[in-house]
């Protein structure tokens, strides 16, 4: 299932175009939205794109599962938070500092999980998940513990107060387009390559000069350095967080983001942390019913578009195109 | 146009999905309860008792002529959540006042919220921080810990009981109340001679209960809800436990009787009144409302009413009240709420004041015992 690898300057001028063309759709999309309680959904879209494509490029690139993202994400929610209200710090020196000390311990967590493969990775990062969960829940005196952290500032920028939704929209979405951007481009690099050569065989990677060991943990540094500052703006933008944000179910939610958007297209973790983060506001009409509709079109989605939204839906769009014609022969 | 088009789907699709029926004069309260996940056992009566009470104010006529109409959404008992919902209440349903949330995580995430979109917040959840300090928008009905606290201790203090063992559970209900416990022990003359904590998935307590046994304590008081403390009440009395066992007021209801079976007899924790409603004297001012609440409750849901659901229905009836005293407007209906006096609701009753937007006194809590399967009120 190895993508062919494209690096000739014609699929470059593509890629460019396409970025460009998604960054606009997204920027006038307020024009259309503004007001409504449908921006504060977009907001969380954002979010929710760059923690799938987090924990896609380890999954989808890397090939290595992670079921403790969530973890990450409110690891680096709760730095910030800590740092911006008991030690009075501002929020943009806590982000980055957050980001960074998530990183570290990342990649010193990493070296000896991620010699582990498949269930019993995925058993670990579970299990990393759950240990965060628990520390936020029980350092009461740092995060407040259940009943949660309140008071966290807004981001500042001179006189401009990131305080809305219109305005929060436009913050995170730039982060989420910076975090997209810079993805796009890693996973086109020789790392990006690595990677996929990580996940069709480690040791033909080996043999052919990757250090897959090490390439593991940086991807799974980076995944989580990327989770932490989804979490850190998150924190900025809401002003309060409790754990029940950063669970275990959330991780779960994110792997299904990702599974569903398609595994290795950072696009398609635009389009499933859309789907997912949406589904639920449109289906929230249906009463009692919404959660059975919900799961029942996460199997059909499974089932019939295998390879993700991404993929699934061109074909989707040619096998109509082909009925129609065929119809028109007829 | 490709985004009108979407625009357009998502309008259609709400439309479909929505059953709103727009009528004039009609006033829109919102809620937001946990009806489903950890937090369910609050958010489900919660509802429950929300919709029989509107659906009552309707069938009797509205107050002075205006339906009311409420809509209910389900946090999960997820902060994100609720506060998604709450802009969306206020932002898309565009309601005058808003119930709930059922948990205090929940409710400080919403606060935010319902401040700058200046509508007012009546939350249905125990923590003391929601409204101290006082919040020009928010309340609450559900009665403080600390008053549930100072109900034990008084009468600990009475019966010289003086060393106390703590026993609570590591969520927020737990968290708040071991805070008060340890904060309200030197006011009453006692001491913690142990502090012991358990998860709220947690199966067994023996470890900690042995650790309690050895210790020279008098008395045990555990915080949670259900099931942990019926499980406490069980290995207490496999322990040989005889010191007193003291509850909090999480686990008043049927329930906790029900999970705990003999272990229960004895048990004493400070409870809302619903709970001995037809056992309080024909003078109690919070009589009438308690026995039309446990009334109508067990007729339209087949189940007791407890004082959960009655926070939801303290909630809507000061609105209703508010609109009835001419306040139509999200302000107006503030305004009336926090000049309520001695409203007899399910909670206690109720004065609100400038200085104070949780309204109750001590006198909201009596300490109960079980006594045969059923509730008796301490003397």
């Amino acid at each position: 299932m190895a993508k062919p690898i494209r690096n000739g300057f014609e699929s470059m001028k593509k890629d460019f175009f396409l970025f460009i063309g998604f960054s606009i759709i997204i920027m006038m999309a307020p024009r259309f939205f503004a007001g409504g309680y449908l921006m504060n959904v977009l907001v969380f879209v954002g979010i929710n794109t760059m923690l799938a494509i987090a924990l896609n490029l380890l999954l989808g690139y890397a090939g290595q599962i992670s079921l403790g993202h969530a973890g990450f994400y409110g690891l680096g929610a709760y730095l910030s938070g800590v740092m911006t209200t008991t030690l009075n710090m501002n929020p943009w020196l806590a982000m980055p500092l957050a980001a960074l000390i998530v990183g570290c311990l990342a990649f010193m967590i990493g070296l000896p999980i991620l010699k582990l493969k498949g269930h019993y990775l995925a058993m670990a990062t579970l299990g990393l998940g759950i240990i965060m969960y628990i520390v936020f829940n029980e350092t009461i005196e740092w995060t407040g513990g259940p009943s949660g952290l309140s008071g966290i500032p807004s981001l500042e920028i001179g006189d401009i107060v990131f305080d809305s939704d219109v305005k929060n929209y436009y913050l995170i979405w730039s982060a989420a387009l910076a975090v997209m951007l810079f993805s796009l481009n890693l996973a086109n690099s020789r790392v990006g390559r690595g990677l996929r050569a990580v996940h069709d065989s480690e040791i033909a990677a080996q043999v052919l000069g990757v250090n897959a060991r090490l390439l593991k943990v940086e991807i799974f540094a980076l995944s989580a350095v990327i989770s932490s500052l989804a979490g850190s703006l998150y924190a900025h933008t809401m002003t309060f967080i409790s754990p029940t944000s950063f669970g275990f179910n959330f991780s779960i939610e994110l792997l299904t983001m990702v599974v569903i958007g398609g595994l290795g297209s950072i696009y398609g973790s635009f389009l499933g942390a859309a789907l997912l983060t949406l589904l639920p506001e449109i289906l929230r009409g249906a009463n009692d019913y919404d959660i059975i509709i919900y799961g029942a079109l996460l199997i059909l989605m499974v089932m019939f578009l295998p390879g993700g939204l991404v993929r699934g839906i061109p074909t989707l769009y040619r096998k109509i195109v082909k009925v129609k014609s065929e119809a028109n022969h007829a | 146009m490709k985004l009108k088009f979407i625009n357009l789907i998502f309008a259609a699709v709400t439309l479909l999905f929505s059953t709103n029926v727009f009528a004039a004069e009609t006033i829109k309260i919102g809620a937001l309860f946990a009806v489903t996940g950890p937090a369910a056992f609050l958010g489900e009566p919660e509802r429950n008792s929300a919709k029989m009470v509107v659906d009552e104010i309707n069938k009797a006529g509205g107050v002075k002529g205006h339906k009311l109409e409420l809509v209910v959404y389900d946090t999960t008992g997820d902060a994100t959540k609720a506060v998604q919902l709450a802009t969306k209440l206020i932002k898309d349903d565009k309601v005058i006042a808003i119930i709930g949330p059922s948990t205090t995580g929940e409710t400080m995430a919403v606060i935010p919220v319902a401040e700058k979109g200046q509508v007012p917040l009546i939350s249905c959840s125990a923590g003391s921080k929601i409204t101290d300090p006082v919040k020009k928008w928010v309340f609450k009905t559900a009665q403080n810990d600390s008053l549930a606290v100072g109900k034990i201790y008084e009468y600990l203090q009475k019966s010289k009981q003086t060393k106390v063992s703590i026993l609570t559970v590591s969520d927020g209900f737990g968290a708040s109340g071991r805070e008060q416990l340890k904060s309200q022990a030197a006011k009453y003359g006692i001491t913690i001679v142990s502090d012991e904590t358990y998860g709220p998935k947690d199966t067994d307590m023996t470890a900690q209960l042995t650790k309690i046994r050895g210790s020279n304590s008098q008395a045990v008081i555990c915080w949670g809800t259900n099931p942990g403390p019926a499980l406490v009440a069980k290995n207490a009395k496999q322990l040989g436990i005889k010191i007193p066992l003291f509850m909090s007021h999480g686990v008043s209801s049927k329930k906790f009787i029900e999970l705990a079976g003999d272990a229960s007899e004895g048990i004493k924790l400070p409870s809302g009144k619903v709970v001995v409603a037809d056992m309080l004297p024909a003078a109690e001012k919070q009589k009438k409302s308690l026995m039309a609440f446990v009334k109508d409750y067990s007729k339209h849901y087949k189940a007791e009413g407890d004082h959960f659901g009655g926070h939801a229905w303290d909630a809507v009836m000061l609105i209703r009240n508010a609109v009835e005293n001419g306040a139509l407007t999200a302000a107006a209906i503030r305004d009336q709420i926090e000049s309520t006096k001695s409203f007899a609701g399910i909670g206690g009753s109720f004065n609100y004041s400038q200085a104070d937007h949780a309204g109750l006194g001590k006198d909201a809590f009596v300490l109960v015992e079980v006594k045969n399967k059923d509730w008796s009120i301490v003397k």
